[in-house]
């Protein structure tokens, strides 16, 4: 109880930041597509699945059966996070072209959206698990997908008693590079000051000049893109994938979302880290059944207390 | 029905008569899941038995046995028509199966009224002997053995002071892990325990509290999919105490998910005794026969297979022909079966109910023999 939360606090939360950084780029994906078109996009899940399905085809199809080190390491990692990013973002653009913009051309609801992203979330998954698997050489798509590990642990250095691991340095460090980079991204450029203004007032901006389609387009890709590095982050860290790998995922990452403040870019990275965080103490202090009833217990009091989550709701509300 | 019933026992009776006499066929079912998602574990006692029938056949018998087989899907309902239409149809005079527990469960009055008796090679739930069915049997010890045998096993083999129990909180899986852990508590064992969703990727909490508990052994109950995970961030954490789970993880995918390195050393048990390269007398033979007739190696339950229908044959063999006689002769039935010695108690259940033990060599299961003789290498 209380001295396992003690004891085991130092480890656990790196633990959780580790796991929190992964819900983090996911959650990234959810909070522009809501920022922008005020769309819970469910379909967000399968994305990071696409993400975690191409690092696992290129570390597979390069045959790689050890751990590689140095230089060759660094250039699988990149190959694996280029892949990703651009299945997982083209996955996202096509998402969008097919299952949310004719419905937006057409003027219908916001609920008629929402059952979309739901369709195209069951088809994704069934897709892979019919299609794209067994055409990829895997004739059961239904069961768990392991890649032999290419990435070796090593124990860098240790603070109390807590061992800080090389993998999770590098999923902590690459998801942080990440996130500022595309915060840079949003608030500094051209692009980024279109997709402000659309997810302030969407009319107004139309009338600047914004080309609508064109800032929706890049929302969805840049999105993708962090779904996709979260994939290929989870792959080196898990070591495996499947069709549904994205469903617990996904509502973890969307949860995270909603707490730090749907909308909000840094509200996603630190409900990420709170999720992961909240989690990790949680099962320490009450037992790892408990974990999905504790975080979803801080959310709900915390909603209570923050109704648009820590942050708010401020992609919108940005300066300009 | 019942009517029907009737009459199927009659015209049994009359073949006795006349089969008796002048040599016939008698049929004898296989029921399980054949074509759908769980047919992995049952195709190969379906294979098993009928390497056993086909063998009797071949020596030309007096009554022949045919094996029918009824893919029930491992669903209920379907296994409840196909053994209406076993009994009423076909007249089968036995049935080896149902495969699962659930399928046992809702044929098992159906067959007791029909007189028929069913010996499964594979249905593993505690409760099905607690019916009071008399035409029922199994040949596999149920969940309740299953536990303290890896338990005494673990106690013995490596006398831990402490032990780890976690659990991936499915029905199997805690039932598994809580026979386990109170048979490691009343061999002394100080247990902590942990459960996790199965659907979560990161157990980071359970490898932690596994690390500050500084377990001597960890039981794992669940399926091999999470068991792989969980041994894999286990072994990554920095945990290396001795892994060991039960049959709902005795999968060569064990292995694949948690990486050949992690994996090693890790102990399965299970109620089944599967041959395996290193096997010797009989169940060298087993493996022989089994390998030519399937051209695949023998697999889970397949030896109990085997002997579910040595059970049938030997009754046939001895002049029984109906149900009701054949389920006579079973109740006495004693033979040195290949997965075990074959005798039945009067709830059905077998009289041995030994647990055998696996370790993971070399990126292999390899069996160690039963769990009370059984030694650990390395």
């Amino acid at each position: 109880m209380l001295e396992n939360f003690i004891d085991q606090f130092l480890p656990s939360t790196v633990n959780g930041l580790a796991i929190g950084a992964i819900y983090a780029l996911i959650a990234l994906g959810y909070t522009m597509v809501y920022g922008v078109l005020r769309l819970i996009n469910f379909a967000h899940s399968e994305i990071f699945m696409i993400g975690t399905m191409a690092s696992f085809f290129v570390v597979v199809g390069l045959g790689i059966s050890a751990p590689v080190t140095g230089f060759a390491l660094v250039g699988l990692l990149l190959l694996c996070a280029v892949a990703s990013m651009a299945a997982a973002g083209g996955a996202a653009v096509l998402l969008e072209q097919i299952a949310y913009r004719p419905l937006r051309k057409r003027g219908a609801s916001r609920l008629a959206a929402l059952i979309s992203a739901i369709g195209a979330s069951l088809f994704l998954q069934e897709f892979f698990a019919l299609v794209v698997l067994p055409l990829a050489g895997y004739p059961n798509g239904r069961v768990y997908r392991p890649v032999e590990r290419f990435f070796e642990r090593e124990d860098l250095f240790t603070i109390g008693n807590a061992t800080i691991r090389n993998d999770h340095v590098l999923v902590i460090v690459a998801s942080l590079v990440m996130m500022i980079a595309l915060d840079q991204l949003v608030s500094r450029t051209r692009i980024g000051r279109g997709i402000r203004a659309t997810a302030q007032d969407p009319e107004a901006a139309v009338l600047m000049g914004v080309n609508i389609d064109t800032i929706v387009r890049v929302t969805f890709l840049l999105g993708g893109s962090m779904a996709g590095i979260a994939g290929m982050l989870y792959i080196t860290e898990f070591e495996v994938t499947d069709f549904r790998v994205g469903f617990i995922l996904g509502i973890k990452a969307f949860t995270a979302a909603v707490l730090g403040g749907i909308g909000n870019l840094r509200g996603a990275l630190l409900g990420g880290f709170v999720l992961g965080l909240v989690e990790n103490w949680g099962s320490t202090l009450l037992g790892s059944e408990w974990k999905n009833v504790i975080a979803f217990t801080v959310l709900v009091l915390i909603l209570m207390v923050r109704p648009t989550g820590i942050l708010g709701e401020s992609l919108q509300r940005a300066r300009a | 029905m019942t009517a029907a019933l009737v009459l199927a026992g009659c015209a049994g009776e009359g073949g006795d008569d006349t089969g008796g006499g002048e040599g016939g066929t008698v049929k004898i079912g296989f029921m399980g899941d054949l074509t759908g998602e769980n047919s992995g574990i049952v195709k190969p006692p379906r294979n098993g038995a009928k390497l056993a029938i086909d063998a009797y056949n071949a020596k030309n018998p007096e009554t022949k046995i045919e094996m029918v087989e009824y893919d029930s899907q491992g669903k209920e309902e379907q296994a409840t028509a196909l053994v209406n239409k076993a009994i009423q149809d076909d007249k089968i005079v036995g049935l080896i199966g149902p495969a699962f527990s659930g399928e046992s469960k809702a044929v098992g009055s159906i067959l007791e009224q029909g007189k028929i008796p069913s010996v499964s090679a594979s249905a593993t739930n505690p409760d099905l002997a607690k019916n009071g069915w008399k035409y029922w049997h199994r040949v596999v010890a149920n969940d309740d053995d299953q536990g303290p045998g890896i338990a005494d096993f673990l106690a013995k083999a490596e006398s831990p002071k402490k032990a780890f129990v976690v659990s991936d909180d499915q029905e199997y899986s805690v039932g598994l892990a809580k026979t386990t852990a109170a048979a490691l508590e009343e061999a002394g064992v100080t247990v902590q325990t942990d459960k996790f969703a199965k659907d979560e990727s990161d157990y980071g909490a359970t490898v932690n509290k596994a690390k500050a508990f500084d377990a001597d052994v960890i039981f794992f109950g669940g399926y091999y999919a999470q068991g792989g995970r969980l041994l894999k961030q286990l072994r990554d954490g920095g945990v290396d105490a001795l892994f060991a789970t039960g049959d709902g993880s005795l999968d060569p995918q064990l292995v694949s998910g948690a990486g050949k390195a992690a994996a090693e050393g890790a102990v399965i048990g299970c109620p089944c005794n599967i041959p395996t390269a290193s096997s010797e007398g009989a169940l060298k033979q087993f493996t022989a026969d089994y390998k030519e007739a399937t051209n695949t190696d023998p697999a889970i339950y397949s030896t109990e297979g085997y002997d579910a229908a040595t059970a049938f044959i030997q009754a046939v063999e001895a002049g029984n022909t109906t149900g009701e006689k054949i389920n006579e002769f079973l109740a006495t039935v004693e033979f040195e079966g290949v997965s075990k010695p074959i005798k039945f108690q009067e709830n059905g259940e077998p009289e041995a109910n030994e647990i055998f033990i696996y370790q993971v060599k070399d990126g292999e299961i390899a069996g160690l023999g039963a769990a009370t003789e059984a030694k650990l290498e390395g």
